[in-house]
């Protein structure tokens, strides 16, 4: 069971329930559950998405999408049925943070979903975990049915005439490219995960052809607790254009690793060496990656910066899915790079070609740089091939590989071309024998 | 759907099929959901599964094939009793996951995909399961096992071995 921590800088809430057995239907409505949508009901779709755009709430699943703004793209009139879609594939490498939403506070999900619902007029809603989150999936299927046992899904919800909503769970089964928002519709509709073209976005042709709101896990457990908290208030917990507070999972080399709830714009430095206690064992720290592992790397001096979407992207990086990946002096960067690049290419699912090749090039690349057989046109070529995959592929797979690729190459050039010079770790951790063409 | 008369699966699962089947706005969104709780039943998605499961879905076998083959933890192989995952992704990698996996491969005698010879272990290196906070982390069949060290491992597998260990299916 993951651990939970705290520390004074937080502001809990959305983790305001956690460690408290919410996951229980009575003790959720105890600690103020299920009051937001009954609010939502009264006041009806045009009040909440203005509560959601005064929140300033931008998407928890790595790319900052403004939530309110996104709800406001459903049509109104629609001949198809409508759709909330949330995604909970969760598989960025980093990122646990939804992992103890569903732990610890499944029926915030369910209720977000449900406003959701009310404020763009569908009337089914989906829950969709990663494979791999079965003790996770069973968590929520109770609460979804303890839901549905209080009259708070089904028909006339809350015991409002007309007022319906239903939820259906569901199970992936091991892939991170269907956590892509077409790919992961392409999935619930029981196919590959293999990304659709956009236009047209889904808004207007999504899940079974009919309009579909996919949102994040956390974007979506924050909703009812911006209802309670109310959108200007919220906004205001957080940084300019970046409302409210995020689940920040920091791990790697700290002292106290962990998900806490910190408010957007919170200090990436502190975050380190405050809330998560400073680098392990006090030794020096190297390098962080700041919001999932397709994110550019920061050097020591880069940290001094605030973490939401704007500020992380003038610092050249992203604020990503939230989760901070600390290094400490001892890693090797070129083996990191090669780890990182080995899930992306073992991930892409070889729809386009740039994502298909480019990866596979980088990784084979990097994994005879790493063996010791490189030279100095690798690191030419590795930079030339990322280059040339970064806005080229079908879906933003390709960027999420070349990214970091790059940033490693720019901040830690000297670091690679040391390597050819024998200037490595001693210990070699990745066996590269079953890198070399292995497929699944 | 011809009704099935001959299932493979245990009456609950087959029951359980037959709601899956009934509740999406399409039925072939019951696909991956299926294969993954036919494997946990039978150990691996054999040509019988497929089979059946296109029958239940109207799906041609080639349809459910195509799936099949993209997801990872599908398999068409059986794997051990209890398929141990050891998380070699960055957040475990660096602190110190692939020390869990050495010593899992020496302990259980068996490499990548390895299957010991009395079917009760099995071994993958896999990528991040969402535990990074708590890493190193593996999963052993569904259940998760955070903040590991080799002594820990130890423990955890002779658990398993005795059958003592979780097994959330
Ligand atoms: C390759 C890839 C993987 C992704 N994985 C996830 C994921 O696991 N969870 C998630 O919420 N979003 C993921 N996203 C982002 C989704 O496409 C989408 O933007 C998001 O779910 C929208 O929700 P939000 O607006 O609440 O952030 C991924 C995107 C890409 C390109
Ligand atoms: S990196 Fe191992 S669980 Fe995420």
């Amino acid at each position: 069971m993951p651990v939970l921590v705290s520390h004074p800088d937080e502001v809990k809430i959305i983790s305001k329930r956690f460690g408290q057995g919410a996951a229980d239907i009575d003790k959720y409505i105890e600690l103020d559950g299920y009051k937001a949508v009954q609010k939502c009901i009264e006041q009806g779709p045009e009040w909440i998405i203005a509560e959601m755009k005064a929140s300033g709430l931008r998407g928890r699943g790595g790319a900052g999408f403004p939530t309110g703004m996104k709800w406001s793209f459903i049509p109104k009139e629609s001949a198809k049925p409508k759709y909330i879609l949330v995604n909970g594939d969760e598989s960025e490498p980093g990122t646990c943070k939804d992992h103890v939403i569903f732990l610890h506070d499944p029926h915030s999900v369910i209720e977000g979903t449900t406003i959701a619902g009310l404020a763009t007029g569908a009337k089914m809603g989906f829950i969709y975990l990663r494979g791999e989150y079965r003790y996770l999936l069973k968590i929520v299927e109770k609460a979804v049915a303890d839901a549905y046992a209080k009259g708070f899904l089904g028909k006339n919800i809350f015991g409002k005439e007309g007022v319906d909503f239903e939820i259906i769970t569901q199970t992936g089964a091991g892939a991170y490219e269907v956590g892509e928002e077409s790919a992961l519709m392409e999935s619930l509709e029981g196919k590959r995960g293999v990304p659709r073209i956009k236009p047209p976005f889904p808004a207007i042709v999504g899940l079974y052809g009919g309009p579909t709101v996919i949102n994040n896990a956390e974007t979506i457990a924050s909703v009812p607790a911006i209802i309670n908290y109310g959108g200007e208030a919220y906004a205001k917990v957080g940084s300019e254009r970046n409302g409210g507070t995020r689940l920040f999972g920091i791990s790697g080399m700290v002292e106290k690793p962990g998900i806490y709830e910190l408010p957007m714009g919170y200090n990436l430095k502190k975050a380190i060496y405050e809330v998560a206690g400073g680098i392990k064992g006090g030794r020096a720290l190297k390098a962080v990656v700041p919001g999932g592992s397709s994110c550019p790397v920061l050097l020591p001096d880069e940290i001094d910066v605030g973490l939401d979407f704007d500020q992380m992207a003038k610092a050249g990086t992203m604020l990503g899915s939230g989760g901070i990946v600390v290094l400490d002096e001892t890693v090797s960067i070129v083996e990191f790079a090669l780890r990182t690049i080995k899930f992306y290419q073992h991930e892409s699912c070889g729809w386009c070609i740039p994502c298909r090749e480019g990866t596979d090039w980088l990784k084979k690349t990097l994994t005879r740089f790493y063996d010791g057989g490189g030279n100095k046109k690798d690191i030419a070529n590795i930079q030339y091939l990322a280059e040339n995959m970064m806005g080229r592929t079908f879906c933003p797979l390709g960027d999420a590989a070349a990214m970091p690729t790059l940033g490693f190459i720019k901040k830690f050039r000297h670091e690679f071309e040391a390597y050819l010079e024998g200037h490595r770790t001693e210990k070699h951790f990745i066996t590269t024998d079953e890198l070399i063409g292995a497929g699944h | 759907m011809a009704a099935i008369t001959n299932s493979i699966f245990k009456p609950e699962t087959a029951a359980r099929f037959d709601h899956l089947a009934s509740i999406y706005p399409m039925k072939r969104s019951a696909l991956i959901p299926m294969l993954l709780y036919a494997q946990d039943e039978i150990g691996y998605v054999s040509d019988a599964v497929v089979a059946e499961i296109a029958e239940r879905l109207d799906l041609l076998e080639l349809d459910v094939r195509n799936v099949l083959s993209y997801y990872s933890m599908l398999r068409t192989k059986p794997a051990g009793k209890y398929n141990v995952q050891v998380c070699t992704n960055i957040s475990c990698m660096i602190t110190g996951g692939y020390d869990i996996l050495d010593h899992c491969k020496k302990k259980l005698g068996i490499g990548h995909k390895g299957v010991t010879p009395d079917g009760l272990f099995s071994l993958e290196e896999v990528e991040c399961i969402g535990a990074c906070c708590w890493a190193p982390a593996m999963q052993v069949n569904y259940d998760f096992h955070e903040n590991l060290t080799t002594v820990k491992v130890d423990q955890i597998l002779e658990d398993y071995a005795a059958g003592r260990g979780k097994d959330v299916k």
